[in-house]
């Protein structure tokens, strides 16, 4: 025995690396078909490490506090070595975690990852989505600029909307009755430590949740169907490592090219990552014409401002995010993927993309009659498209799904 | 299906966020010339900090621009000795508020935060105008608190019609100040790439390192999709 497979003895007598190591990595059977849309699960994971590393950088030198804030991020921008690259690395991260995370859940959609056995992971999976609405949320108050303070005052007030104890709740959330040093101080707790750890064990959970039960693949087929009789091992499967870990490295390196050239070259995003509004102070007495909140919550934005009663606009809000946790339970048709399913799916499902990224675009803009009016023709959709998914998903004839993945 | 799914994604992205109504001059920004930037700084030392700060930018930042801190300390500095200070101002701002309305912005981030072409066209749209207490104003910044400081450079021009709908507005000359139009031209473009520079003096440094990153990203790519079709051979 060598020193290596001695000292791996030592610790496999105290502690389960080995059986760990080949649960989740080297006997962790993936189906041998994953395709473009499977790099997504990893590539989050990437930037959330990004997201860590970079953010501990940062705190060393931010300063929670309404008279330095905004100074000390532009010290960072300037006077640390480097600040501006870990600066960027984690404002264009914000943003990229989202496209990921949309991109990742699309692919849960397209096919039907989410259905049995696989409700746990998806319901961890909407969690995480949460708490990451929450943790770039409150991340945003930290800059200090005028969008950080006039979006946080606009969706703080919301809770406003709420009969008998609204104003109170907002006051509670802001500890203060406007939003103040108090509450960009909670925010800060909140942002750096509170709601990681959350994320953290949803990761985990997620992830533990997924190998239980096993990765679905584009055909949907369930690959621990058909074993090998000697070994149980799925014929259609292949260990994750090495095969997935080379591949994901390569989408890796795919990624990463397209985050650096957003870091360097375009770190604003012409307005959409960083706005430019964010570069002015925040000022309690000025109310910039405009507020907008980033890209990645104008589709629920825009679903809040296209229902003319504000109680009612913030619980539209609220649905649209948690209706997308009972898919599992709204889906009835035979076939998970969208290759075996007909075409009054697919309509529903091209339907409901252009709904979605059309809410997105709305929610950008100022809005006038002509806007609203879109918004609300997108929200049905998007509503629709869950609300009558058990009718078109049962009625709808899927083509046969086979045992085993097609060559 | 899958390519027009994917485009329909990203088509807000393409789409630019702010939509603002005035006419805008192109701002002839070139971030490599120096001589520019440094003319630029010049002007705003003398003509802008004074009542404007820019106390996220140090004087000793200038080095990257191609000065030496002597020079810096020489003919830039006028407020303080300290070359690694940063750019703060003596007046108040309860003063300023008094005298101005409000308190002249910060200038560091101006840039980044009204754009180039904005601050471009501004500076060469100030028209005499009765009404205003400065006897100024602007088509860029209708009724803006702010003086036409760059009068002795420009001259002073009346607005013979204004643009309308994002039309460009056309001035006409009625006072020649000590420079030509082509020469005040030429000025605030240099004030603008000093104030585009100082919005974010590290710009350069991303943009060169950048080319090197990808380059790595690009070898490395090579690398790791030969390691993966090494392995994957026997996956059929």
């Amino acid at each position: 025995m060598s020193a290596m497979q001695k000292m791996i003895g030592w610790i496999d007598d105290r502690f389960p690396l080995t059986v760990t190591w080949k649960a989740h990595l080297s006997e962790y059977y993936a189906p041998k078909n994953f395709n473009f849309w499977y790099f997504f699960g990893s590539l989050a994971l990437l930037v959330l490490v990004n997201q860590i590393f970079t953010g501990i950088f940062l705190t060393m030198n931010y300063k929670p506090d309404t008279l330095l804030a905004f100074g000390s991020v532009e010290y960072i921008m300037r006077d640390v070595d480097w600040g501006w690259l870990i600066r960027y690395m984690h404002s264009v991260g914000a943003s990229m975690f989202f496209v990921v995370v949309y991109l990742h859940m699309f692919r849960g959609l397209i096919y039907g990852s989410y259905r049995k056995p696989r409700e746990l992971v998806w319901i961890f999976g909407m969690m995480i989505y949460l708490a990451l609405m929450a943790e770039a949320f409150m991340g945003y108050l930290l800059p200090w600029g005028q969008m950080s303070f006039w979006g946080a005052q606009v969706i703080i007030s919301l809770f406003g909307a709420i009969p008998v104890i609204g104003d109170a709740l907002s006051t509670w959330i802001r500890g203060d009755f406007v939003v103040s040093d108090a509450t960009l101080n909670r925010f800060f707790a909140f942002h750096v430590i509170a709601i990681p750890l959350v994320l953290l064990g949803l990761v985990v959970a997620h992830i533990i949740a997924l190998h239980e039960v096993g990765s679905n693949n584009p055909e949907g087929i369930e690959i621990k169907k058909v074993k090998d009789p000697v070994t149980h091992i799925p014929l259609d499967g292949i260990p994750f490592h090495p095969y997935y870990t080379v591949k994901d490295i390569v989408g890796v390196v795919v990624f990463l090219m397209v985050f650096s050239a957003i870091i360097f070259f375009a770190p604003e995003m012409g307005g959409w990552f960083l706005e430019p509004d964010n570069f002015i102070p925040a000022n309690p007495m000025k109310t910039p014409p405009h507020i907008v909140p980033l890209w990645y919550f104008t589709p629920f934005y825009a679903l809040l401002r296209a229902v003319p009663n504000k109680l009612f606009g913030v619980i539209g809000m609220g649905a649209a995010v948690l209706i997308i946790t009972f898919l599992p339970w709204l889906d009835r048709a035979k076939a998970k993927s969208i290759r075996y399913r007909g075409p009054i799916y697919k309509t529903f499902l091209t339907l409901f993309v252009i709904s979605f990224v059309g809410l997105g675009y709305l929610g950008t803009k100022e809005p006038t009659p002509v806007h609203t009016a879109f918004a609300r023709i997108f929200g049905t959709i998007y509503f629709a498209f869950f609300l009558l998914m058990p009718l078109y998903t049962s009625i709808e004839k899927t083509k046969p799904v086979p045992e085993r993945i097609p060559e | 299906m899958k390519k027009l799914l994917i485009a329909l994604l990203f088509a807000p992205l393409t789409v630019f966020a702010s939509d603002e109504g005035a006419y805008l001059d192109k701002a002839p920004v070139n971030l490599s010339d120096y001589p520019s930037i440094q003319r630029g700084a010049k002007i705003f030392t003398n003509y802008c900090l004074s009542c404007h700060s820019a106390e996220y930018m140090r004087y000793n930042r200038m080095v990257d621009i191609g000065l030496t801190k002597e020079q810096i300390k020489k003919n830039l500095m006028f407020a303080t000795d300290n070359v690694g200070s940063t750019m703060k101002i003596a007046m108040r701002p309860d003063d300023a508020k008094k005298w101005f309305g409000v308190p002249p912005p910060d200038l560091s981030v101006i840039a980044r935060s009204r754009t180039p072409d904005w601050i471009y066209t501004y500076l060469r749209s100030f028209y005499l105008d009765d009404s205003r207490p400065t006897g100024w104003n602007n088509t860029v910044f209708a009724n803006v608190g702010m003086p036409h400081v760059l009068w002795t450079l420009q001259g002073e021009q009346v607005l013979k019609k204004s643009g309308v709908d994002g039309s460009k507005p056309v001035f006409e000359l009625v006072k020649q100040g000590k420079l030509t139009p082509v020469e005040y031209d030429a000025t605030v473009g240099d004030l603008v790439n000093y104030l585009t520079w100082m919005s974010e003096p590290s710009k350069m440094k991303r943009l060169e390192t950048g080319v090197y990153v990808l380059l790595f990203l690009g070898i490395f790519f090579i690398l790791t999709y030969f390691l993966k079709k090494e392995f994957w051979k026997d996956v059929h």
